[in-house]
């Protein structure tokens, strides 16, 4: 190739990239880095320029007791649903990968949640939450119990909204099981068959570790959609009561949209990209070495 | 697929159903319940919600009064045209980027396939305040490019049809180019149509994520004029407009039932898409 040719390759490249790189750059990376450069200043009142605070907005934020109640919500957000929702989702996997009747229906009852908007499967679980005549409270009543505020008693609500999420997510990680389930090879069954191993062993010692690499892949995905995804808290409880529900993404909703206070918004936004960025790492060392083995 | 079934010799269900066989059918129960119940709420009287009793009378009262307290119709129109624009505009534009991706010598082009793969991460919704912002600096707030735009430079889709392009072998290209294509030409009449699985794949995904996105179409829309369905039943069930949930439930299921019916008539393709498009 001549180099003229070469070039004008180069260029040819250039150009097809231009149109998504116009908007990465302004919907991807102008706002990240003006969310960056918000989060050191402090807004001008009255057309005054904005003032160069520093880390001050961060020591502002990590002195406020919300922010910390916010951040552990997240945590505990993600503790309860991810170990759950994938254990869940390996055993629907390892369900419809065998022989059952009416297999088509399982797999298709396991799956239908992942294909709702979240906001139309939180006004589902609404009617199940409500205080007075919600179904979960009126099972119990007719059980001789008292019902129990769903999602009005903080130390319950969240537990509620974990359990909406467990159900939401559990049918979509399952078909990453259940691909990586029947792309095992069948050697290695029938193997143990013929040394007589039990069904229990041989899912603890050879089907559970070659599934490794899927679990990292969905444990990845469900971290990011624990930091994401807020939409049920639109619809069940708007991050209340006394924010026993709020979650980091909400909270920027909250603090930009309803507060107008768009400095802490942009702060607690740079900590949510910190934890991606860690996620991002996360995903690219050790997910992407591990699965080469396969 | 069924290699499993290559060696495992045909066994006769026995009379009794194993526990597995009752476990598994049990979750299955639980799971699909949800949307059961609102099945059942949608075409009963609201005095029904509770007592799930058998012969209670059906009725599309619901529906009817779901339909005559919101627009719907408006709703259905501009989640239509979202989803087929922002679909639309990915295909062509990842398109071009992915093939610029797989097939030129760009200089930095590993750095700038990772640039690109941080968008897998840093999501429109996580940037709302600043999109607001840059949205509404180019006049973009309450209408429909607006919310869709953010989404058009897929990193994922870029990702995926760069992946696809790249194992197209280059022998096609080269005698597409003796018959005197041009680059576009070549992209057109052999890259796209050896992709078409992908295509359907990344669509497939990318529709139901659009249909059913609500975050940041809340943040950029304040108006019936603009508003998709979910963010039109957002506010319709909020508990302030003091709806009653029989008809909550009928609006419900009348924002879901499109992307619903695909489902149950195309399930094996969006099983297979959400996977497709997952390992990466």
């Amino acid at each position: 190739m001549t180099l003229t040719a070469h070039r004008k390759m180069q260029l040819y490249g250039a150009l097809l990239l231009l149109p998504a790189a116009v908007l990465l750059a302004t919907f991807a990376y102008l706002p990240t880095v003006m969310t960056v450069i918000n989060s050191l200043f402090l807004p001008g009142f009255r057309g005054e320029p904005a003032e160069f605070v520093g880390i001050e907005n961060y020591q502002m934020l990590f002195d406020d007791p919300t922010f910390w109640q916010v951040a552990r919500n997240n945590l505990l957000y993600a503790l309860g649903t991810i170990p759950t929702s994938i254990a869940l989702a390996l055993g629907m996997a390892l369900f419809v990968n065998g022989k059952l009747p009416g297999r088509g229906f399982v797999r298709m009852a396991y799956f239908t949640p992942t294909i709702l908007p979240m906001i139309a499967a939180a006004n589902i679980w609404m009617f199940f939450y409500a205080p007075q005549i919600g179904l979960f409270n009126s099972l119990l009543e007719r059980l001789g119990f008292s019902g129990i505020n769903w999602l009005g008693d903080p130390s319950v609500a969240l537990g509620s909204v974990i359990v909406m999420s467990i159900w939401k997510e559990a049918g979509f990680f399952m078909i990453f099981y259940l691909a990586a389930l029947q792309s095992l090879p069948p050697d290695l069954k029938e193997a143990s068959d013929l040394e007589g191993t039990s069904r229990w062993s041989f899912f603890w010692r050879v089907t559970f570790p070659l599934l490794m690499p899927t679990t990292l892949f969905v444990l990845i995905n469900a971290l990011i959609n624990a930091v994401r995804v807020v939409d049920h808290l639109f619809i069940l409880t708007k991050g209340g009561p006394n924010n026993a529900t709020n979650l980091l993404l909400y909270y920027v909703y909250e603090n930009a949209f309803s507060f107008f206070d768009r400095t802490t918004a942009a702060t607690i936004t740079v900590v949510i990209l910190l934890v991606l960025a860690v996620v991002a790492t996360l995903k690219f060392t050790i997910l992407d070495r591990r699965t080469h083995y396969q | 697929m069924n290699l499993a079934s290559a060696y495992t010799p045909r066994v006769r269900y026995p009379v009794l159903p194993s526990l597995e066989t009752v476990a598994a059918w049990l979750l299955a129960l639980i799971w699909i319940f949800p949307l059961l119940y609102a099945f059942w709420a949608a075409f009963h009287p609201g005095e029904f919600m509770v007592n799930l009793e058998p012969f209670a009378p059906l009725t599309l009262d619901n529906f009817i009064e779901a339909w005559a307290q919101a627009p719907f119709g408006r709703y259905y129109l501009n989640t239509f045209a979202l989803v087929a624009g922002v679909v639309l505009a990915q295909f062509v534009v990842c398109t071009l980027a992915a093939f610029a991706f797989a097939r030129f010598p760009i200089p930095g082009k590993n750095v700038l396939f990772m640039l690109v793969l941080i968008q897998l991460f840093v999501f429109p919704e996580v940037l709302i305040v600043e999109n607001y912002r840059i949205a509404s600096g180019l006049g973009l707030v309450n209408t429909i490019t607006g919310i869709g735009l953010p989404y058009v430079a897929s990193a994922f889709g870029i990702f995926l049809l760069r992946q696809t392009f790249k194992t197209i072998p280059r022998e096609l290209e080269d005698a597409a180019r003796i018959e005197g294509c041009n680059w576009l030409e070549i992209l057109w009449k052999v890259y796209v149509p050896l992709a078409k699985p992908t295509y359907l794949a990344y669509g497939l995904v990318s529709i139901s994520h659009h249909w059913n996105n609500f975050l940041w179409p809340l943040v950029v829309t304040n108006s019936v004029e603009s508003r998709p369905l979910t963010v039109g039943l957002g506010v319709f069930s909020a508990p302030e407009t003091g709806v009653n949930w029989a008809t909550v439930s009928a609006a419900t299921l009348l924002s879901i039932a499109p992307l619903l019916v695909a489902f149950l008539l195309f399930q094996r393709q969006f099983v297979q898409s959400f996977l497709r498009a997952g390992i990466r």
